[in-house]
């Protein structure tokens, strides 16, 4: 085919064929020239899509240790220099103070209080703007470590409970919040225990505005966030909890919330000690209901904010919780009805581990269910699997400089970064992603992808010059792997490209980008 | 033989007139006969400032600022007189008042979610869109114009949004397209030739031939309009461009849509006969104009448009001269065959004493039992049919198809 069609191509697109072809010749930075399509599947099943580093990566360890190294991840997982620099420029890639809360509410409210209906409307604005541009940010940080980090089962667990634990950044202030949040309540927990990423996100205030535990108070009770921890978070609907298991929840909850203010809440004496702070968050004995409460079953004595440890516990071990999180993450990773025996063996590890997420998924990837998975089942790619896996396998190691187009991307094809309205999260299956609309909009973006730098390479300063890179599709990776696991209808269309841009259109467009690989061609119908 | 058992018989009998399967599921070809749309204004528009209550002193105490003046032909400002008790926002007078003569629309006061007070758009937009009791957890995975194409034959549904609204989620997999700023397609027709060949073979075929039958036929109307503004036309914009186009593709493809307006929260300097609601009024009267225009006399006939909101606003003016979030709201139902040119549905007087928490609008006729009553008359719905919708709903009957 090379030969075939290397004639009707421009001269850049054989000067990209040649890189392409010198790459496998010197075994450069795109890296291994062979890999099996059992490897292959593989990384592309537990990465956000696979490219000539990850292969290499791969390569230079062995499957065995590149497998621990993704669930156990060590100093040299870092993110590149570059890359980590970009984030660490950040206004909040340290973390965000209760003062700087504090801070944006009081421009929110100054701005309120404008008299003049001109100024106030232009002082808005600049609000608005302002938590804008840190969703933004945050999107950003979000994106350049998927793309980018070598941590990548992390990454992909990251994505994974930010859309368990959803927030949706429109609510108040939660666009100022939802960097914090995916950073240091979902991110630094994503391989960790289970029960310290649901207290992270119980303590962090863009969980607790979002699901109003924030008003949540003794005589004023809302029901809503204990409702979602057990319906969504832990146990699952339809897993035995009752109405009244809500309501001791609820209660359980009262005080849970936020307080930005430098000074304590004044209180009782006999309260006091009772008070819990840690940075916006706050558990407020005042606002409490000290009442004693059954819950699931168990008594739980009025005692202040050891009630919420100990109804946690059991929520946590509820075998219900180890089979719901342990199906959620059996679906993200094999299959839409993952097989009920590999669901069991990961609930097995989730109870004997407490928890422990990266021995969960290890006992997954050890199962022959999953092997089997990697060889027929096909996992159709959400759009954020489909963006970042295009863009990673399009441009490799070489960092994007603005990122706004793919967050633009994931918005059209309705998965965009914190833009879930629903506390239940993104759905994980095909059929809420591959209907006539989305089919289309993912070819309109592959060609965008596959036909130049799409702005990816304009930084987004207004005198920024565009530093075009073309994306390299047709490399040492795709000769080297990928080709064999194209059928022979799809082998025939990309035949019949016209140029590398539409080389690349084709190929991102075809059922096989749809899908993770697969250690197995397609069967070819005859 | 009831309607919908004939035309079940003419499907069984007629497999040829089946065009394409979506995950699974056979479609029929639509039949030219019953179109529904559902027209989302997302924000909780004024209704107190579009259908205005003329004969109310309480109106005009109310809204120093806001207040359209009473019908005076000689004011251009003043509201268009629909009867003794309502007028219609100046801004509707060349768009949608003729269509009160001809009795191809009526006005539903006091509508929304009579068990959904939150007062957040969030929340309640969600609520009418699931069309589920309130009582109990919600069913996110269940939108009523998806159980209502479940019940239905000859359908062929489609949102006309960026993204599957919750409306039409459900086990049906049901296409989307977003018309307002559809380029032409960067995809061309080789390339489409070429994607189409690669997925034949694939459980995806059909998803994507009919994907690209959509893209196309939007790109036509497309070309349609670039055609007439070739001549000299001008050119719509913002939502009457999309409604146009929606007219055009329900007129031969799709018979059960959905498509959401935005930006009627009007907190702050909405203003009066003329200002940012009017306009935006304007702009949505003459959409729904165009699309009866474009969908056609005959298509029309059988066609009925419903708009709605997620509640309605504070009756009385706040003081940046807007409204606040509100309750009760004004829903409006269009269409060729309509028994329209009134007032429908349960009214009370427009008084103090009448509001609904001393602020807003009360609720008398419920989303759902609107819905259920509108759709039972249009497709011959049984009574557990619509039970399957509107789960412990009483259809309200309006008599209005």
């Amino acid at each position: 085919m090379r030969t075939n069609t290397a004639g009707r191509w421009s001269a850049r697109g054989s000067a990209i064929l040649a890189i392409g072809i010198a790459a496998i010749v010197t075994g450069g930075s795109a890296g291994a020239a062979e890999i099996s399509a059992h490897d292959l599947a593989l990384i592309d099943r537990l990465t956000w899509g696979i490219n000539g580093s990850s292969v290499a990566q791969f390569q230079k360890l062995g499957a065995a240790r590149w497998v621990n190294q993704q669930l156990h991840p060590t100093a040299d997982s870092a993110l590149p220099q570059t890359v980590a620099a970009q984030i660490d420029a950040m206004p909040d890639a340290a973390g965000l103070t209760p003062a700087a809360i504090n801070a944006f509410q009081a421009q929110g409210k100054d701005a309120d209080q404008l008299t003049d209906p001109e100024a106030r409307k232009t002082a808005k604005q600049a609000y608005q703007q302002a938590l804008n541009d840190r969703a933004k940010q945050a999107a950003t940080r979000s994106i350049l470590r998927a793309l980018y980090a070598p941590d990548q089962l992390r990454e992909r667990m990251s994505w994974f409970w930010l859309n368990h634990f959803n927030v949706h950044q429109s609510k108040a202030e939660l666009r100022l919040l939802v960097g914090d949040y995916e950073d240091r309540a979902i991110r630094a927990h994503a391989l960790g225990k289970f029960g310290d990423l649901l207290r992270a996100t119980l303590r962090h205030p863009a969980m607790l505005r979002y699901l109003d535990n924030a008003g949540n108070a003794n005589g004023h009770l809302n029901e809503n966030y204990a409702r979602e921890i057990m319906e969504l978070h832990t146990m699952g609907v339809g897993s035995g909890y009752t109405q009244a298991d809500v309501e001791s929840l609820a209660k359980i909850l009262t005080g849970v919330g936020i307080d930005l203010k430098p000074e304590d809440p004044k209180l009782k004496p006999a309260l006091a000690p009772q008070l819990v702070r840690d940075g916006a968050f706050e558990f407020n004995p005042a606002r409490h209901d000290y009442s004693d409460k059954t819950f699931l079953g168990h008594t739980i004595r009025g005692s202040g904010f050891a009630e919420v440890d100990e109804a946690l516990d059991l929520i946590v071990h509820n075998p219900a919780t180890a089979q719901h999180v342990s199906r959620k993450i059996a679906t993200y990773f094999v299959s839409d009805e993952p097989p009920q025996p590999l669901i069991d063996k990961m609930a097995k590890t989730f109870t004997a581990s407490d928890g422990d997420i990266a021995q969960v998924l290890a006992t997954m990837i050890a199962a022959p269910e999953f092997d089997a998975s990697l060889k027929t089942a096909e996992r159709f790619k959400d759009p954020v699997g489909y963006v970042y896996s295009a863009v990673r396998l399009a441009y490799d190691d070489k960092v994007v400089l603005n990122t706004v187009p793919i967050q633009r991307w994931l918005g059209r094809l309705g998965e965009g970064l914190y833009q879930r309205q629903t506390p239940d999260g993104y759905p994980l299956t095909a059929s809420a992603w591959n209907g006539p609309g989305q089919m289309m909009l993912r070819f309109e973006i592959a060609r965008q992808i596959g036909s130049g730098s799409a702005g990816l390479f304009k930084p987004e300063q207004a005198d920024a010059k565009d530093r075009p890179a073309f994306p390299l599709l047709q490399n040492a990776l795709y000769f080297g792997g990928l080709s064999r696991t194209l059928s022979s209808t799809t082998r025939g269309a990309l035949d019949q490209a016209i140029s590398p841009q539409d080389w690349n259109t084709l190929f991102l467009s075809s059922p096989e980008f749809m899908v993770r690989q697969r250690a197995e061609a397609p069967h070819e119908p005859s | 033989m009831n309607r919908r058992d004939l035309l079940k018989a003419v499907a069984a009998l007629a497999p040829a007139a089946l065009t394409t399967t979506i995950a699974g599921r056979v479609w029929a070809a639509p039949a030219t006969d019953a179109k529904l749309l559902v027209v989302f204004l997302r924000g909780a528009y004024d209704a107190a400032n579009v259908l205005v209550p003329v004969s109310s002193s309480f109106y005009y105490e109310s809204r120093p600022n806001l207040a359209i003046a009473k019908p005076d032909v000689g004011n251009p400002n003043a509201a268009v007189a629909l009867d003794a008790d309502w007028g219609l926002h100046p801004a509707l007078r060349d768009s949608l008042a003729p269509l009160w003569t001809s009795r191809e629309i009526a006005f539903v006061p006091f509508a929304g979610t009579s068990d959904d007070t939150t007062r957040s758009h969030f929340e309640t937009q969600d609520t009418i869109e699931l069309g589920q009791s309130t009582k109990g957890s919600r069913d996110y995975r269940s939108g009523f114009m998806s159980r209502l194409a479940a019940e239905l034959t000859r359908v062929k549904p489609i949102a006309f949004t960026e993204q599957l609204p919750l409306i039409f989620r459900g086990q049906a997999e049901i296409p989307n397209i977003a018309l307002g700023n559809v380029g032409k397609p960067g995809v061309d027709d080789r390339q489409a030739e070429l994607i189409k060949q690669m997925y034949a073979k694939t459980k995806l075929a059909s998803a994507v031939a009919e994907g690209f039958r959509v893209r196309d036929e939007v790109v036509k109307s497309i070309a349609d309009e670039m055609t007439a503004a070739n001549r000299g036309a001008v050119s719509p914009r913002g939502f009457e461009l999309s409604a146009r186009r929606i007219g055009r593709l329900m007129r031969e493809q799709f018979n059960l849509g959905f498509v959401d307006v935005g930006g009627w929260d009007t907190h702050v300097n909405q203003g009066a006969a003329t200002g940012y609601l009017a306009d935006r009024l304007g702009e949505l009267g003459r959409a729904l104009a165009g699309f009866r225009e474009e969908i056609g006399p005959a298509a029309w006939r059988d066609s009925v448009v419903v708009v709605i909101s997620e509640f309605g606003r504070t009756f009385r003016e706040n003081g940046d001269r807007g409204t606040d979030h509100g309750h009760g709201s004004v829903y409006w139902v269009l269409g060729g065959g309509l028994n329209g040119g009134r007032i429908a549905g349960e009214q009370i007087k427009v008084a103090q004493p009448s509001l609904f928490e001393n602020r807003d609008y009360p609720v008398l006729t419920d989303y759902r039992a609107l819905f259920a009553g509108l759709v039972q008359r249009m497709y011959g719905l049984d009574a557990a049919a619509l039970q399957r919708i509107f789960a412990g709903v009483r259809p309200a009957d309006l008599g209005l198809v």
